[in-house]
């Protein structure tokens, strides 16, 4: 069990924001979900291995040639903005809404 | 062209032998959709100018007579990337996304001839088992509007289902194609994990996300797969597995073969009447000269509260890089480069996917990863381990797809937890990366129930061959859905 706290941290971890009235609902129902994870505490898993991937192979050679792949341009086309060739971002520091 | 008259194979004699041209397809294909997809929904974008192109090339081309995939018409889940076609994942993080590459997947199908149409509706970054999260608004069942498809891949069934299109890919993280070919009344496969290129389909949890096919003959998703399947050096994880034909090597014989049939398929949380359908399912494969055992995988029922775990956790670092900088939607009236970041997430994501990148946020966090990450993980090497030995003396595991037949639209969206107990029968295969398949075995009140087929790893050709059997014996792509209700 994890309280409201808990679950303001985890949302700044996650990088999001929820109003007051957001967050009661979204919270409670995020206890639930979490509270379902709980019942696997129970289950002995002494000496089991975890599995984190599926993967048949491991590490994967191929011959280093030069491949045409996207342009500038076509890697560029999704920015929401940008200056020429160069990706826009805001000050890293508060700006008060001045950038 | 009636898609529910023609397989894949008969459409490909009609193009060989030019009573019909690829062009002719395509332009068949839209009137299908403009037609029904109103009902439905289960489009997102339509690809018409570049489609016709592609078919028109085609044709003077000529029809490869030894590629059933040439000239065919095909739809596309909208988390795969599709060149100059915007590709949403149905979220408003990527509504005017627009990729710059293929996904290996739709470059083998151009590769083949194949002409695809256009990109299907789902759950938002396919989270979800109905469709309701997308943010292009909700699918509709084609057997009854009222109620939902099923999800992620909730789009690519009912389009399929509904004759708009021959077949579909979709993608299946805990079941999102298997899930939604049972409420639609369509055959759905997810191969094994590794079968296929996972380069360019957005990723949600890489240790268990597989694109997969649904169609409505076993065949038609055999000659798609027989298409996409192969090794690739853009995917680490794609497998340097040989692939067969299968289609020239289906094999529908069920002589001899035995089936175990894990009890707690047929048990709690199932409804009664579909334990009834399956049971007279499998009574089918005993007339063909299969044997039916009960067996137990008692760590099944974990098999929920596991996936959540694990499937949240990678999808909190997979979706980490939507962060409003490069791509994607950018949130304005910001005041720093960090509120970017929260304001363009918080406002571009929907509450289920919030949710679960919270959810494995916090299971990946200092002083819980031990508690819920390793746990989860730990108790996904049992459900392998147990899986493992079940085959080893069987060919199949066999039970329901689904728990309960499609549930009304807004029934469960408020209650998450209910929500994801819909996946209980589905995810195993996707812990185990086992093949696996949804096929349409009866009705409950209206309603398709779907048999689910898992055969060990790599034995993709033995799903097709057990599914081919079972569509001989009953003929369900004869029904047609009724596209009636309130909605």
């Amino acid at each position: 069990m994890i309280d409201k706290e808990q679950i303001r941290h985890i949302a700044t971890l996650a990088k999001f924001e929820f109003s007051d009235e957001e967050f009661d609902g979204f919270a409670t129902k995020f206890q639930e979900t979490l509270d379902m994870g709980d019942k696997l505490q129970d289950i002995d898993t002494t000496g089991v291995e975890p599995t984190t991937n599926l993967a048949t192979r491991t590490t994967v050679f191929r011959e280093d040639t030069p491949e045409t792949d996207q342009t500038r341009e076509q890697l560029l086309s999704n920015v929401p903005e940008s200056d020429g060739r160069l990706i826009k971002v805001p000050s890293i520091l508060d700006t008060e809404g001045d950038n | 062209m009636n898609y529910f008259d023609h397989s894949i194979e008969e459409l490909h004699e009609l193009l060989v032998n030019k009573e019909i041209t690829a062009t002719q397809l395509v332009e068949s294909t839209y009137e299908n959709i403009e037609a029904t997809d109103k009902k439905i929904n289960a489009f997102i974008t339509l690809n018409k100018e570049e489609a016709l192109k592609r078919a028109q090339a085609v044709d003077e081309k000529g029809i490869d007579t030894d590629n059933l995939m040439s000239g065919i018409p095909i739809a596309i889940k909208d988390n795969i990337l599709t060149t100059g076609i915007k590709t949403t994942a149905a979220s408003k993080m990527l509504e005017n996304f627009v990729p710059v590459y293929d996904a290996t997947v739709v470059e083998k199908l151009h590769q083949d001839g194949a002409i695809s149409v256009g990109k299907l509706n789902m759950d938002e970054f396919a989270m979800g088992s109905s469709s309701e999260t997308s943010y292009f608004g909700n699918v509709h069942n084609p057997w009854n509007l009222d109620r939902v498809p099923g999800g992620s891949s909730g789009g690519s069934a009912a389009s399929v289902a509904a004759g708009e299109i021959v077949a579909a890919l979709g993608t299946d993280t805990g079941g999102s194609v298997r899930q939604p070919a049972a409420f639609n009344g369509v055959f759905g496969i997810k191969p094994t994990y590794g079968r296929i290129s996972r380069w360019g389909v957005i990723a949600f949890s890489s240790s268990l996300d597989q694109v997969g096919v649904l169609s409505k003959r076993v065949k038609d998703a055999a000659a798609v797969l027989t298409s996409i399947s192969g090794e690739d050096s853009k995917d680490d994880t794609s497998a340097a597995v040989e692939v067969p034909d299968f289609v020239k090597n289906i094999n529908p014989d069920m002589k001899g073969k035995k089936i175990a049939v894990p009890k707690e398929f047929m048990g709690e949380g199932v409804n009664d009447q579909i334990i009834e359908v399956i049971k007279s399912a499998l009574q089918e494969f005993e007339k063909m000269g299969a044997t039916v055992e009960t067996i137990s995988l008692p760590h099944v029922k974990n098999a929920v509260p596991t996936y959540f775990i694990l499937a949240s956790s990678e999808a909190s670092s997979n979706l980490q890089r939507f962060d409003g900088i490069r791509y994607g939607f950018r949130a304005q009236d910001v005041k720093n480069l960090e509120d970017v970041y929260v304001k363009s997430r918080s406002e571009g994501f929907g509450d289920e996917v919030k949710r679960r990148l919270m959810l494995g946020t916090f299971a990946l966090s200092s002083g819980y990863y031990d508690v819920y990450f390793k746990k989860a993980a730990q108790i996904r090497t049992l459900i392998i381990q147990e899986m493992a030995k079940v085959f080893e003396e069987y060919d199949y595991i066999m039970g329901p797809s689904t728990p309960t037949t499609a549930f009304k639209i807004g029934d469960k969206i408020d209650d998450p937890v209910t929500m994801y107990m819909n996946d209980m029968l589905t995810i195993p295969a996707n812990m185990s990366g086992a093949p696996a398949a949804s096929i349409p075995a009866g009705m409950i009140d209206g309603m398709p129930v779907g048999l689910q087929i898992i055969a060990n790893n790599f034995d993709d050709q033995g799903v097709f061959d057990a599914a081919l059997a079972f569509e001989q014996a009953t003929k369900f792509y004869e029904k047609q859905p009724a596209m009636k209700g309130e909605n």
